[in-house]
């Protein structure tokens, strides 16, 4: 029995879907797909992947399709953008599934500052789409989707919420439990309220695949954005440094091992498209169902899909 | 021992020598970052409900509990008399460890009683039991309109709302696990 509140989400999804391809089409970008099964699914610390047996060399279901998509940015695709399915091992609450659908775009010759620009037109697009205005309900009362958001820096928002000072600050990054418990007791839950907030200035240990900001090494180019206390993209002025990737990969791949992680390869074409040349890009990677729920007004991710993975 | 991914509702875990259910869990992870799972937890002791969050991965101790099925034989004071039928053995609990559950009890009535590190601490009331009404107001004959209920109470003090047609002196079908009306019972 399918509820039929349900029916009526998946319908909104199918609106969604339709109005976001208008929006990359008239924008100049072009629709790509990427495989799903990959050799290497990226070595990131918190991020466990689904391996896949009986497909000869050993394969993983994609986290996410970035490695692919910057292949394609060093090919010479400027614009491009995907909707996929990713999927995440041991990934199972209101906000998560550890298979989800994923919304990533890229430009090159851009930067973060693109990226954000296109989010928030985005959004504000999909909302007046779906509820006639950009304006959604949120717990703390209405939340404004009208551009430009609010911007808020990683260790700015740790003050502002949790009270954290500059030494304190400090002391955090290098003990990365207490960091993310006090992300998701005291600062998470604050972002996004009354206007989206896009946090940036992240801490250059959270870098990631993200370049360090020119104007303030110490911090990356790297972006997310949340809504009613949700994290809903993370964005990145894309590293196009191969060296500098590569020692990245390595030192995850290292702390992994460490850890006694499962050990995944380093993506070898990835790279190899890096040191060929990557123009500089911006991109952005942005949960399709955790937007179809802020949009739809629900805090459960299984409001969102045909069949969520308690219903498989 | 149990992980994170074991928890559930009702996983029973003890803490510095405390056991607790889990009452709520929530996993929450930024996209990035650390997995955790967060959790309400009920002191199986007192009541009292507590709030932590695990490591996704942390380790937890299940607790040492048993349960073994006795009868309810009575009531003196603010003590509750129970007896295993087969050994005769009697135990006592007191009233805060029966809380709520008092209302599904009537003589004889076979209970599990629950014991952390051999100490009886709660029980659990069968999933239905049948009780009398003591008191409930005349109900209207040929009203069968299924939405309209009344209230009634039944012989251990538990109020519920019953459909019209129930009457004084009936004997009604509880299920304790939401404490509401589920049939009547024809004898």
């Amino acid at each position: 029995m399918i509820a039929s509140a349900k029916l009526k989400n998946l319908e909104a999804r199918h609106r969604a879907l339709r109005g976001l391809r208008d929006f990359f089409d008239e924008r100049g970008f072009i629709e790509v797909e990427t495989p799903t099964l990959v050799r290497s699914p990226g070595t990131e610390l918190h991020i466990e992947a689904l391996e896949v047996v009986g497909a000869g060399e050993r394969r993983y279901l994609h986290p996410s399709p970035e490695y692919a998509m910057k292949r394609l940015l060093a090919a010479g695709m400027t614009r491009i953008f995907q909707v996929c399915k990713a999927y995440r091992r041991g990934e199972l609450g209101h906000l998560h599934q550890p298979e989800f659908s994923m919304l990533e775009w890229y430009r090159s010759e851009a930067g973060s500052e693109a990226m954000i620009a296109d989010t928030e037109a985005l959004v504000a697009r999909l909302a007046e789409l779906l509820c006639g205005e950009a304006r959604i309900g949120g717990q703390h009362g209405p939340i404004d989707l009208s551009p430009p958001w609010p911007r808020l820096g990683v260790q700015q928002a740790f003050e502002r919420f949790a009270g954290t000072g500059a030494a304190d600050f400090a002391a955090l990054l290098d003990d990365e439990e207490r960091f993310y418990r006090v992300l998701l007791e005291h600062v998470e839950p604050r972002l996004g309220v009354g206007r989206p907030t896009v946090l940036e200035r992240y801490p250059a240990q959270m870098a990631s695949l993200a370049r360090l900001r020119s104007d303030d090494p110490s911090v990356a180019d790297r972006f997310e954005v949340y809504v009613d206390g949700i994290e809903l993209c993370n964005g990145f002025g894309e590293l196009t440094d191969a060296a500098e990737q590569r020692r990245r990969l390595l030192a995850e791949q290292a702390t992994r091992r460490q850890n006694g992680q499962p050990d995944y390869p380093i993506d070898e074409r990835f790279l190899s498209a890096l040191e060929a040349g990557m123009p500089e890009s911006g991109g952005n990677a942005l949960g399709l169902d955790r937007l179809l729920m802020l949009l739809l007004g629900t805090r459960d991710i299984a409001e969102v899909l045909s069949f969520d993975d308690a219903a498989i | 021992m149990y992980d994170t991914s074991n928890i559930k509702k009702g996983l029973k875990i003890q803490m510095d020598g405390v056991p607790f259910a889990v009452v709520e869990f929530q996993f929450v992870k930024p996209g990035k970052g650390v997995a955790f799972t967060r959790t309400k937890l009920k002191n199986m002791m007192t009541g009292a409900v507590l709030e932590r969050t695990f490591r996704s991965g942390e380790k937890l101790e299940p607790a040492a509990m048993e349960e073994r099925q006795m009868q309810y034989l009575y009531r003196e004071g603010d003590r509750f008399v129970f007896m295993d039928t087969a050994s005769y053995e009697q135990l006592e609990l007191a009233e805060d460890f029966i809380a709520e559950n008092q209302y599904y009890l009537v003589d004889g009535t076979m209970v599990d009683v629950l014991f952390f590190n051999e100490k009886a601490i709660g029980i659990t009331p069968p999933t239905f039991v049948e009780l009398r009404v003591t008191q409930t107001e005349p109900g209207f004959k040929g009203d069968t309109s299924s939405n309209t209920t009344k209230s009634a109470v039944l012989e251990t003090g538990l109020e519920v709302q019953v459909p019209l047609f129930i009457e004084q002196d009936e004997l009604l079908k509880i299920d304790t696990r939401t404490g509401g009306y589920s049939e009547r019972v024809k004898k």
